[in-house]
């Protein structure tokens, strides 16, 4: 008989799933459950960019492309995070086109994080950065973000954070869950406290294009002192609606791109390349379609934060990406026990704040990509659901 | 905001001026007054229900007929589209670039209602030259709302 607790690597297995898992494959059993769970635009992909992944087919474009991604591809994203948020990189060597920002966060925390060396990770956050981490042997050191200070990184806890083992900082804004997002008062501080150090920034800007009440995104690479110090990572998902194409990319010195870059050609060779010919319309001609986008997940994000005060949680204003965060603290239940006793009796599906880091206790994440309607009714079955208890 | 507004009830006339107000951040008591100058001012017509007749019991039947028209000197198509416009069976007229002249939509309850309909009343019309009847076969899209088959929320089980 094989022994496979023998066989699997030991730090793969002590991984934990995603816990709420299981709880979402019961709703996906459940007759009539409105989600407000999901974390990936409603909206289809815009069709010039289909349309410009189609053409790229139709000439055959079916090849491997260079490791680093399709140089026109390379020099658009230049071109396009210099325009939407000052940060010059060259194309060559300095971009690294990749499977979704999830391979550009994999490949980037592998190539700086060795057995034993210690990664700096904000929660509530996305899911991936601790278990890549402990993958690569590093050890997470968590902060706790907090609702009173906008669920920002403040300079103190950065500074207690830090050791001389710390090689990484994770800075995961505008965040899911929490729709924080960091200005650039808040980054010129924490740019303080790394100057003289060797830690390395990776900034998860996945979020960027959705930000909300005028408030830009501001890149952490953008602030004095951090450019030489920061890998910018940033996608086509979120802001292009182009979850399934797989498309990502990493910006950052060359010295640590060439690294990045090993790991990617070995392991993955190349980015898809009919997304790569899409993404490169997607750049160019689409701020339109964005910009359409971001007014309608503004309206759906004000309706559900009116909407949550109004039955009794607290939810602050957030600020980017596409989620609410309220408090259920009011209610006395955990965030486990609010999902699983509200999916039961209003049949309402929403993650439990503990998903996104033990600290995310006393949340839920509620995701507005979804029709107003939707969302009206979801909210008024959450409000009995309150009453009843 | 008369533009914002205006785009918001057209996609669902249901929505109140306290959810537009959330929307638009704006207050109730603006956005109410808004309306009813929009609808004074008659930029909104009306409001009613879009209804998949199909699934009625009652049957339904519509047809786009195209009309060739002969212009009057000094009125154009605007004579003949005003005596179009007054029955009852009819839903919509275009005056329409290309081929043709007046594009009228018109509903009754069964073909022969419709066809004769057509027969006694637009053709008989002196200046009407020609009229080619398309009927209706099956809706599968109205004022945006989709009827047939539901647009299914596709996005996978993936929740993070
Ligand atoms: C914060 C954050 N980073 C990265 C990703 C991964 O995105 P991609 O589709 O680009 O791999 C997600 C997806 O939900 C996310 O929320």
């Amino acid at each position: 008989m094989m022994d496979y607790s023998k066989a699997i690597n030991h730090t793969v297995a002590e991984i934990k799933p995603s816990g709420i898992r299981k709880f979402f494959d019961i709703a996906a059993t459940m007759d009539g459950v409105i989600s407000l769970g999901v974390g990936e635009p409603d909206f289809r992909t815009p069709w010039q960019i289909r349309k410009a992944g189609i053409n790229s087919l139709e000439k055959g474009k079916t090849k491997y492309t260079s490791n680093w991604g399709i140089a026109q591809l390379r020099s658009a994203v230049s071109d396009y995070v210099k325009r939407k948020y000052s940060i010059n990189y060259q194309p060559d060597e300095e971009i690294l086109i990749t499977v979704g920002g999830s391979e550009a966060i994999d490949a980037c925390i592998r190539a700086v994080v060795a057995p034993g060396d210690e990664v700096i990770i904000p929660q509530p956050s996305y899911v991936c950065y601790e278990p890549i981490t402990r993958l690569a042997g590093g050890v997470p050191v968590i902060i706790e973000t907090k609702a009173e200070d906008d669920f920002k990184v403040t300079k103190k806890q950065l500074e207690n954070a830090l050791s001389p083992r710390t090689k990484l900082l994770i800075l995961p804004y505008p965040c899911n869950p929490t729709g924080a997002i960091m200005e650039k008062e808040d980054l010129e501080e924490l740019a303080d406290v790394l100057k003289g150090t060797n830690v390395i920034v990776l900034s998860d800007e996945i979020y960027a294009e959705l930000t909300f009440g005028g408030k830009r995104h501001v890149s952490p690479a953008s602030i004095d002192g951090m450019w030489e110090r920061t890998v910018t990572v940033n996608g086509f998902s979120k802001a292009f609606s182009m979850t399934g194409w797989r498309l990502g990319f990493a910006c950052g010195p060359r010295e640590i791109m060439d690294q990045i870059t090993k790991i990617h050609q070995f392991a993955i060779m190349c980015a898809p390349t009919t997304s790569q010919y899409a993404a490169i319309e997607a750049l160019k001609n689409c701020d339109g379609e964005v910009e359409r986008m971001v007014h309608e997940y503004d309206m759906r994000r004000r309706m559900m934060v009116a909407g949550f005060n109004e039955i009794g949680l607290v939810c602050r204003e957030p600020k980017g990406a596409f989620y609410t965060f309220p408090s259920i603290k009011s209610t006395g239940l955990s965030s486990d026990e609010f999902c699983e006793r509200l999916l039961y009796s209003k049949k309402v599906a929403v993650v439990p704040g503990t998903a996104f880091g033990e600290s995310g206790e006393g949340f839920i994440r509620a995701s507005y990509c979804y029709s107003v309607e939707h969302i009206k009714e979801a909210i008024s079955r959450i409000g009995e659901f309150l009453k009843e208890l | 905001m008369k533009y914002e507004i205006l785009k918001l009830l057209a996609r669902n006339a249901k929505y109140s001026a306290k959810d537009i107000a959330v929307m638009l951040g704006s207050d109730e008591d603006t956005v109410a007054k808004e309306i009813a100058q929009l609808e004074k001012d008659g930029f909104i017509k009306g409001y009613k229900a879009i209804v998949d007749w199909q699934m009625v019991e009652d049957s339904y039947v519509s047809a786009i007929i195209e009309l060739n028209v002969v212009p009057k000197a000094e009125l154009g198509f605007e004579e003949v589209a005003e005596s179009i416009m007054k029955y009852e069976e009819v839903e919509s007229v275009y005056l329409m670039s290309g081929s043709y002249d007046l594009n009228v939509v018109v509903k009754g309850k069964t073909l022969q209602d419709v066809a004769r309909f057509v027969a006694r009343e637009l053709a008989t019309i002196d200046s009407v030259t020609q009229t080619t009847t398309h009927f209706v076969m099956r809706r599968y899209k109205e004022m945006d709302v989709v009827l047939a088959g539901d647009e299914k929320d596709d996005r996978g089980q993936l929740f993070i």
